[in-house]
């Protein structure tokens, strides 16, 4: 029997396993942006370590130099190595985004579940207050948020935080909704549990994958949400080698030096396409499993 | 495991473990404003006064047509349906509605869900269910309940322990069956409501878990209301069988008694669909048309469209639960039922 058993389990972990890397092996794109994101976090890690140059220090003699061996990606307008600079950047937006996006998470989530296992006038309340976050642009909710608090980096990360966790609040809760009629919570509580149990250990679990799907997509917006408020002037400061900070200030060179404009363009965008990708591959590779699951039920 | 304090000779002694008196449940169907501008806004009956009583360690078989408020009454029983009428009584004591009951009330009464392996949560490895199921409810944690006890109760369900580690979709449909029995007994209930429980299983598996269920009785002395609508299953499992038809209850009985003489027309239909499996007996007949519409229900005795004995006053009269016999029949025409008399719709039934 449990001969049997073992070997039923082994057959199946056999063709499980296969699918699971099946779909990374198949998706060039995901591989991609797994690719992107995996050097992006190596770079930025070791980059600034391994730059022989400074990202604040100027250089006056070498101003604007274009890209060379000793500077890949050239000289700012006051000589600064441009590389270096957004190696350091990078830090920065990949430190930016991953916290703002944990805030908006744990937020969101908490707002969602409470919301979909309360049901009521909690419910009705918290929804409204989703719903006028929603109805806003972000960015544009950001900026006023931004303004008013003034320009520093922490301010954008509080402004992108209070702007972006409605989206996860409305998709824990449609999820909670479905999970929360299911046998299994209705088993939870014939036997006695508490709510808090009910929610906490049954309902919290089984929302974790598709917010983690949002979240990885999410990274993409924020880095570009970041560097967009930083561009305007009310995020990062100079001489802050933040990109979107080095966009604007690159802006007045664009016709003596073009790289430095595009390089920290280029970073911007490669990065959103890489987490865009990411998050895209994760969809596919776990809806599939849900799905299956679905069908057994 | 915990001490089982109920022994075999408790049976059949005593008040009934769980006991429905007179309990009704109806649904509205739509509440849109639109739906009640098209239909008309009879809510749907799906349990009409039902009683019954289950004794400890006895097994009651509830049969009948899909739809005819088996799992509704289930539902009552457990307390996830609130009835419109009538009580639930455990051991005596009225419980209400599961936000109502405390604890330990909740604990009296296991169940098995119709779809096991929807009943366990998909990211819990069965043995954390189990220990969930197992554990006091009052104390903080899970952890309580040891490795020990959960193995102790995987075996008592003929399972191999290390089955704890594994995923609900990592195990066949009479592995997640007897996982959801192992539950179902983890927190020593007087009762366990089975609702459907072998009804997706292979013959040979159905097998099975049958004759685990009647060792489990055995073993525990809990009492079982068990919900089919295989008949074949009932007979081998009840000792009482009650026959549920629109809702109401039709006939109630000793199983064999039940079996052998059918006194409800309904009763008998529902054995001659039981297809035999010696090829020269007659061949199985087929119950021509379908059950009523529960917010539609016809005049008089609710079976009267169907019934192949139907007479001008079925459709008149509405009859009531009478003692036959040994049996209680819900027929004008039962043979000894003094169905002539009780014309002047007593919907007032004697408990059972």
């Amino acid at each position: 029997m449990s001969d049997r058993t073992a070997d039923r389990r082994k057959q199946q972990e056999a063709t499980k396993q296969p699918r699971g890397t099946d779909g990374l092996a198949t998706d060039r794109l995901g591989q991609f942006g797994i690719g992107v994101v995996l050097t992006l976090l190596v770079l930025a890690a070791l980059g600034p370590v391994v730059s022989p140059y400074d990202p604040v220090e100027q250089d006056l003699s070498n101003r604007l130099e274009s890209p060379s061996l000793s500077h890949p990606f050239g000289t700012d307008q006051l000589g600064r190595d441009v590389l270096t600079r957004l190696l350091h950047g990078a830090r920065f937006s990949l430190g930016i985004a991953v916290a703002v996006t944990t805030v908006r998470l744990i937020m969101g989530t908490a707002v969602g579940l409470l919301a979909g296992y309360a049901g009521g006038w909690i419910d009705e309340t918290l929804m409204r207050l989703v719903d006028t976050l929603l109805a806003f642009p972000g960015i544009v909710l950001a900026l006023v948020i931004a303004g008013i608090l003034g320009p520093s980096l922490v301010n954008v990360m509080l402004a992108l935080s209070v702007v972006g966790w409605a989206s996860y609040a409305r998709l824990v809760r449609s999820n909670v909704l479905s999970l929360r009629e299911r046998e299994f919570v209705s088993a939870a509580r014939l036997l006695g549990r508490s709510r808090t149990h009910i929610a906490t250990r049954h309902l919290l679990p089984n929302v974790v994958a598709p917010v983690v799907v949002l979240a990885t997509l999410d990274i993409g917006s924020v880095i570009l949400g970041t560097a967009g408020l930083s561009f305007l002037g009310l995020g990062a400061q100079p001489p802050t080698p933040e990109w979107g900070t080095m966009l604007a200030s690159g802006r007045s060179y664009l016709r003596q030096a073009w790289w430095l404009v595009n390089a920290p363009g280029l970073c911007i965008m490669l990065t959103v396409l890489g987490f865009n990708l990411l998050g895209d591959s994760l969809r596919d590779m776990l809806s599939p499993t849900q799905t299956a699951q679905m069908e057994e039920l | 495991m915990t001490q089982r304090n109920q022994t075999p000779d408790d049976v059949q002694s005593g008040t009934p473990v769980v006991e429905v008196q007179n309990v009704s449940k109806a649904f509205s169907s739509t509440r849109s404003v639109l739906g009640r501008l098209r239909s008309s806004d009879s809510p749907a009956k799906a349990v009409c006064d039902v009683s019954l009583a289950v004794q400890r360690g006895e097994t009651l078989g509830l049969v009948g047509e899909s739809g005819c408020g088996k799992s509704t009454l289930a539902k009552l029983i457990t307390g996830q349906l609130t009835p419109d009428d009538g009580q639930v009584r455990l051991d005596g004591t009225r419980v209400g509605e599961l936000s109502e009951r405390s604890t330990a009330q909740r604990r009296r009464v296991g169940v098995v869900f119709q779809h096991a392996r929807g009943s366990f949560d998909p990211r819990w490895p069965i043995g954390r269910s189990i220990a969930e199921a197992s554990s006091d409810a009052t104390s903080a944690s899970l952890h309580d309940t040891g490795p020990d006890e959960v193995a102790e109760l995987l075996c008592s369900v003929d399972l191999a322990p290390a089955i704890a580690d594994r995923y609900p979709r990592e195990l066949s449909g009479g592995e997640i069956q007897r996982v959801a029995l192992a539950r179902a007994i983890a927190h020593d209930p007087d009762i366990i409501v089975l609702d459907e429980p072998v009804s997706g299983l292979d013959m040979a598996t159905q097998a099975r878990v049958l004759s685990l269920l009647a060792d489990i009785q055995q073993q525990f002395g809990v009492g079982y209301v068990f919900i089919s609508h295989d008949l074949n299953v009932v007979r081998f499992l009840a000792d009482r069988v009650a026959v549920m038809y629109a809702g109401e209850l039709v006939e109630v009985g000793q199983a064999g008694d039940l079996f052998q003489s059918p006194n409800h027309p309904y009763t008998e239909a529902l054995i001659r669909a039981i297809p035999s499996d010696d090829p020269r007996d007659p061949p199985p007949v087929p119950l021509h048309g379908a059950p009523p519409d529960p917010a539609d229900r016809p005049e008089g005795c609710p079976f009267h469209p169907r019934c192949p004995a139907v007479t001008q006053s079925c459709q008149e009269h509405h009859p009531s639960l009478e003692e036959v016999r040994e049996t209680h029949v819900r027929c004008l025409h039962a043979p000894e039922a003094t169905g002539e008399t009780d014309i002047n719709e007593s919907h007032t039934e004697n408990g059972l």
